[in-house]
């Protein structure tokens, strides 16, 4: 995982709520076009850890950080940095599929892009064909480009979301647990994609699920109680953690 | 149980069916296309319509609507997307206190303000007054409507790069538009039947008018002129009327089920 310049990295990072400190000085680097994973019990930092790397964090009422957080070694927290123009060079999936309900197919594709006033409609109805296309639901949806989206299954809707925040070509996409709320089959296709999809980004992604970790990344952070507790390479943390709390946690003790 | 419910049932929706029967019984009779049409015939004349009132209830109405209706929307947008802030809280608290004020005081208001200034009766006056009994409602509805929207679409417009304000008008406000048409036309078919506001604003005319700051017919001016006049041939204009009131009214209300279902339905 040493390959290079981190793509985006953390120093001595916290993440309080008023006076609760939920992640305690999180240092971390993640490189280019790899995966890495987030894994830990329920309530131990790491959605709040992911919610700082692209600002979504402060959007909370009394939320705020300490520490600082690099994207190709530019401090995203700088005063003079836009979250709005940060968020468009780093994407992020929710847990729960949120396709806008008022928007077509295309529409929900094209939300990012719009953003940018410069592109003419021909060039957005392309990144839209090549958006569903890395997110395998082009030929799903080929012939109802103009249908809601409501009307798409749990697992196409996620890969619309996934569509839509690859759209704007982001540097890094955020996945907080993209595959909670998805059937054994869409969690397959999810874990696909992202395995593809790295070859272009750089993902993290935030999992409950042990064994998605040691499937889709290359790298895994394991936080406990707001504090990293390890990382590593994916494969030398499943088959030989350097932390008793680790163990204990992927073996399936606690959590 | 089932039974009581059931009673409960009927008595709540036996007035609507006794207003339109006997609505219909007694006003059905004298409606024709010339009612329509015409203007009131002199006393002692048959035949003779509302049109004018006609006119007069949509122009004023609409006046109102176009300004009662985007003020009541920002304010509800406002109160419900700045939740916490203190001006939200206040704004709650107003209109709440506003949608419980008798709508004869708001038309003295407007008498006060509007009439009183300009020292003659006004159209515009009456819209004034009914804007006022409108934002509220209007609101009230949106805030409703616009808490319904779920955070994670917020979430996702935000972590899309979505500034703030984009969020809330694109997305927020979006998703919650066909219940916040639906409230807005049901807002203005209420208002279309109030009387006390326009009494001492718009005042009522015998005539047709489309200068809003002259006095102006409505619909509820003219059924309370007949229905308190002295002819019996008055009284039964007013019965008829009503039906013509009541009609507009529930026109107004079926438009804001088809246009929710039809033109903006895809989310419900």
């Amino acid at each position: 995982m040493t390959d290079g310049a981190p793509r985006i990295r953390t120093e001595r990072l916290s993440a309080m709520y008023g006076d609760f400190a939920a992640v305690r000085e999180v240092s971390l680097a993640f490189a280019p076009n790899r995966v890495h994973a987030l894994i830990g019990p329920s309530g131990c930092g790491k959605s709040t850890f992911l919610r700082t790397l692209n600002r979504m964090h402060e959007t909370i009422p009394g939320a705020w950080i300490e520490g600082r957080v690099l994207l190709d070694e530019g401090d995203v927290y700088a005063s003079g940095v836009s979250p709005v123009r940060l968020r468009r060079r780093v994407g992020m999936v929710f847990q729960k599929p949120t396709p806008f309900p008022f928007m077509s197919i295309a529409d929900n594709v094209a939300a990012g892009l719009v953003l940018d006033r410069s592109l003419s409609k021909a060039r957005v109805a392309e990144v839209v064909e090549s958006s569903l296309r890395r997110a395998a639901l082009w030929d799903e949806v080929k012939d109802r480009l103009n249908a809601s989206a409501m009307g798409l299954s749990g697992g196409q809707q996620q890969r619309l979301c996934l569509a839509r925040s690859i759209a704007p070509e982001p540097e890094v996409i955020l996945l907080d647990e993209p595959t909670a709320s998805l059937d054994p089959m869409g969690t397959q296709k999810i874990e696909e994609l992202v395995f593809d999809l790295k070859r272009e980004f750089t993902i993290v992604i935030v999992t409950h699920n042990m064994q998605q970790a040691a499937r889709v990344s290359d790298t895994t952070s394991f936080f406990y109680m707001g504090s990293m507790v390890e990382h590593g390479a994916t494969k030398q943390m499943f088959t030989a953690p350097r932390e008793e709390r680790t163990e204990a946690y992927i073996t399936g003790r606690f959590g | 149980m089932v039974t009581l419910m059931g009673v409960a049932v009927v008595l709540a929706v036996l007035p609507l069916f006794l207003i339109l029967g006997s609505l219909i019984l007694k006003g059905a009779s004298s409606l024709s296309l010339g009612f329509f049409l015409n203007r009131p015939a002199p006393v002692g004349e048959t035949g003779g319509g509302v049109a004018h009132a006609i006119t007069g209830t949509l122009m004023i109405v609409g006046v109102a609507a176009l300004a009662g209706v985007p003020i009541g929307i920002a304010g509800g947008l406002y109160a419900s997307e700045y939740r916490g802030t203190r001006l939200a809280w206040i704004t709650r608290f107003v209109a709440d206190v506003l949608n419980g004020t008798p709508s004869i005081v708001v038309g003295l208001l407007a008498w006060t303000w509007v009439v009183a200034t300009q020292r003659h009766f006004s159209a515009l006056a009456g819209s004034f007054a009914l804007a006022f009994l409108m934002i509220p409602m209007v609101m009230r509805t949106t805030e409703e409507l616009v808490r319904l929207v779920p955070d994670s679409l917020r979430e996702a417009a935000l972590a899309l790069g979505y500034s703030r304000w984009r969020t809330t008008l694109v997305v927020v406000l979006r998703t919650a538009l066909p219940g916040i048409v639906t409230g807005s036309l049901l807002a203005v078919a209420r208002v279309s039947g109030e009387t006390a506001p326009l009494l001492f604003t718009a005042l009522g005319s015998e005539y047709f008018s489309f200068d809003l700051e002259r006095p102006m017919a409505a619909l509820p001016l003219v059924v309370y002129k007949y229905a308190t006049g002295p002819y019996p041939e008055w009284h039964k204009l007013a019965w008829t009327a009503s039906l013509v009131l009541i009609m507009v009214v529930f026109a107004l209300s079926i438009a804001a089920r088809v246009v929710t279902r039809q033109r903006l339905g895809r989310n419900d």
